[in-house]
């Protein structure tokens, strides 16, 4: 294993389960580079729930898939770490851990092969595609169960029933007999979520897992998610577009932009002073119910963030977001890539509105 | 409601509108039952107002926008709108012909921004295709009314001869609003126009919808899930539960003091973007009920925490409880029921 298995004292980053090091994910295509994860930096902590939030294209979940080890090609990981501070001893009871690099394992080998789905698992956006359906539930929650715990099929049922009814599905001895299609959405995503959970991970990642649910269903998972989190003690990392759902459902956020964080903080800064141009613009981009009994409606128009997302194969100069802030800066916004500024406790926001050596320099740069 | 129906009346009343799919089963086909996907369903839209229509998947707010449009055949009801050309006319008997020449006044915008534009299409032969069917325009003059509709929905007239591969999924959107309004169309019907939009995008195509309506004095039916979206844009909203209206208001009575046990759930589970309060959802048990197997009394009742005896047993009807608000359900006029909003304090 040589390095990239280290023994850590216990109090080494404490709380850290998985950290990401400058993470870089590319796509090398015939058009050009896309730089889906360029360069993110991550902590994601022990029974906590960092949500990473941004619109489609911005390599949120490539993220989740570089952690997983499951980008599909032509993409890989070109640099950066990916920390994974496993426990040693059963259920985590034992405070040393093992710290693994992810990223010099091999995509297929054995070592990941008992993390994935085990220690860190995940739960897709569209539950119809990520079941099989010519297999019924029970049967592909076991598959997981067998795979990474020493047990016989008997007991392997009995977990999965046991799973089902923690998801709280209706009758789950009778479910785990059904097959796909006999579910409706809500009950097809709990039995995705069962799987998942299957193995007790310490990461669970959840890509966009109510996205395609009603919203009546969808509060019902994200209740249930909340108490799975607190009876399990696991991380969740919750990828999603929908600001509203990081409110309830995030202790920690990230925001992305074109594959890097361009703010990060606790979720209650983010929402009620958040820093970075493009998350303001994003805040003030969704409609607020209270408008409806504060403005009248042919008065009511929403804040946009102007432009578009520009395509994946031009790389910008300095700030990847100057084609559409708000607070450009002519000469250094595209010009220098900003640095990460700490603009309040525990938050930090990539602009260059608040870095005290760009600042210096744009008064230079006025005065000459 | 017929009295609405008057010299200024509704642009469009739809009275009793159902539309039943077959179930069949066997060797024979034999018909077994009904999907009810839309049971019964009244409302009306003035001209210029935007009437929401919001509801769960599978609720049947996709078939009502689609059957009075007669994008599919309705089984039962009635559709009167008002045509600037033609008059006042029943949609539901029109001919083929008539049908033609009612789809240059009423015209619908779909979800998908991908699926609804043809790939081997230009934006000349996209946006153009409803003028040239309907021998509006041709030629030169044709080019100058689709370079006139790119520009209103913000797109440059050079993009013309370009396919819709080139263009990102707002701008797509834009394309399929060009060719909804080319025909100078009064009442458009927008099938969940910006659900399939980033956040960003959505605040744009929103603010455009909003800019056409007032500019061309369109009149909207404005289908979608999205609770705060349908808040935003619409004057009065119908919410819809297994194909049925269960209620229909003005937008900021209905957020602030709904009357249906359904609304309230509803709005209880959008997700706010606010980390304070964590407000407590009341979550709805069980599911959506199935169209083709509906509970008996009101559809809502199994999962409603007011039901009373008479709900399982009787259907309640759709009344009027106040100036212009409808509601379906025994227990309107004793509950009291929490809104999305809080109703602002009285200067």
């Amino acid at each position: 294993m040589g390095d990239t298995m280290k023994n850590v004292a216990a109090n080494d980053g404490a709380d850290a389960l998985v950290e990401l090091k400058d993470l870089r994910t590319y796509f090398h295509l015939a058009e050009g580079v896309v730089r889906a994860v360029d360069g993110v930096n991550l902590t994601i902590k022990r029974g906590r729930t960092l949500g990473v939030v941004g619109e489609s294209g911005c390599g949120k979940s490539i993220t989740a898939h570089s952690i997983l080890r499951i980008v599909p090609s032509p993409g890989q990981i070109e640099g950066g770490e990916i920390l994974f501070h496993r426990p040693i001893g059963a259920n985590g009871a034992s405070s040393a851990c093992e710290l693994i690099d992810l990223v010099q394992l091999k995509p297929d080998g054995p070592r990941i092969r008992s993390i994935r789905g085990n220690e860190i698992s995940m739960v897709f956006q569209e539950p119809m595609t990520a079941l099989s359906p010519v297999l019924t539930v029970g049967y592909q929650i076991m598959e997981a169960i067998i795979l990474h715990q020493q047990v016989g099929k008997h007991e392997a049922r009995e977990i999965a029933v046991d799973m089902l009814a923690r998801v709280k599905m209706p009758n789950p001895e009778r479910i785990i007999d059904s097959y796909p299609f006999e579910l409706s959405g809500g009950m097809r995503q709990r039995a995705v979520i069962a799987m998942s959970l299957s193995c007790s991970p310490s990461l669970l990642i959840a890509d966009e897992p109510t996205t395609a649910l009603d919203v009546t269903t969808e509060a019902q998972i994200l209740d249930l998610m909340r108490d799975l989190q607190r009876d399990l003690d696991m991380a969740i990392m919750y990828i999603t577009h929908n600001l509203g759902v990081i409110a309830e459902m995030a202790d920690e956020v990230a925001v992305m932009y074109l594959g890097r964080i361009v703010e990060q903080a606790p979720v209650e800064p983010i929402f009620f002073t958040p820093k970075h141009p493009y998350t303001q613009g994003l805040l003030k981009s969704i409609p607020h119910l209270d408008e409806v009994v504060k403005t009248d409606k042919a008065d009511r128009r929403l804040w946009t963030i102007k432009g578009v997302v520009p395509d994946p194969y031009t790389r910008l100069r300095g700030c990847t977001f100057h084609p559409r802030c708000p607070e450009f800066m002519e000469g250094v916004c595209d010009q220098v890539e900003p640095p990460i500024a700490k603009v309040g406790l525990n938050h930090v926001a990539r602009c260059h509105l608040y870095a005290t050596t760009t600042a210096a320099a744009a008064a230079a740069r006025d005065q000459g | 409601m017929s009295n609405h129906m008057s010299q200024a009346g509704p642009l469009l009343e739809v009275t009793a509108l159902k539309k039943y799919f077959p179930i069949r089963k066997g060797f024979f086909k034999r018909v077994v039952g009904y999907v009810k996907a839309v049971d019964d369903v009244s409302l009306y839209v003035m001209e210029g107002e935007t009437l929401g229509l919001v509801g769960e998947s599978g609720c049947g707010k996709t078939t009502t926008g689609r059957s009075i449009m007669r994008a599919i055949e309705p089984t039962a009801g009635e559709v009167m709108f008002r045509d600037p050309e033609l008059g006042l006319v029943n949609v539901r008997e029109l001919s083929k012909d008539g049908i033609r020449q009612i789809r240059r006044s009423m015209r619908m915008i779909f979800q998908d921004p991908y699926n609804s534009l043809n790939p081997r299409m230009t934006l000349l032969d996209i946006v153009g295709a409803p003028l040239r069917a309907m021998g509006l325009a041709k030629g030169t003059e044709l080019e100058d009314r689709v370079a006139e509709m790119l520009r209103r929905v913000g797109l440059s007239p050079e993009y013309m001869r370009r396919y819709p591969h080139a263009f990102s999924g707002g701008q797509r959107q834009r394309i399929g609003l060009a060719r909804a309004l080319a025909p100078n169309p009064k009442f458009v019907v927008c099938d969940e126009p910006v659900s399939a939009l980033d956040v960003s995008v959505q605040a744009q195509i929103l603010n455009l919808l909003q800019d056409l309506q007032q500019d061309l004095g369109l009149t909207y039916l404005f289908v979608a899930h999205d609770l705060s979206v349908v808040a935003h844009i619409s004057d009065r909203v119908a919410v819809m539960y297994v194909g049925k209206i269960v209620e229909l208001a003005r937008t900021p009575e209905l957020f602030t003091t709904p009357l249906h046990p359904y609304t309230e759930a509803l709005m209880a589970a959008i997700p706010r973007p606010d980390p304070s309060p964590r407000a407590k959802h009341i979550v709805l048990a069980g599911e959506v009920a199935s169209p083709a197997n509906p509970p008996s009394g009101c559809y809502f009742h199994p999962r409603c925490e007011y039901a009373v005896d008479q709900c399982s047993a009787e259907e309640p009807v759709w009344e009027e409880v106040g100036d212009g608000r409808f509601v379906k359900c025994h227990r309107a006029r004793e509950l009291s029921l929490t809104g999305a909003v809080q109703v602002p304090a009285m200067a």
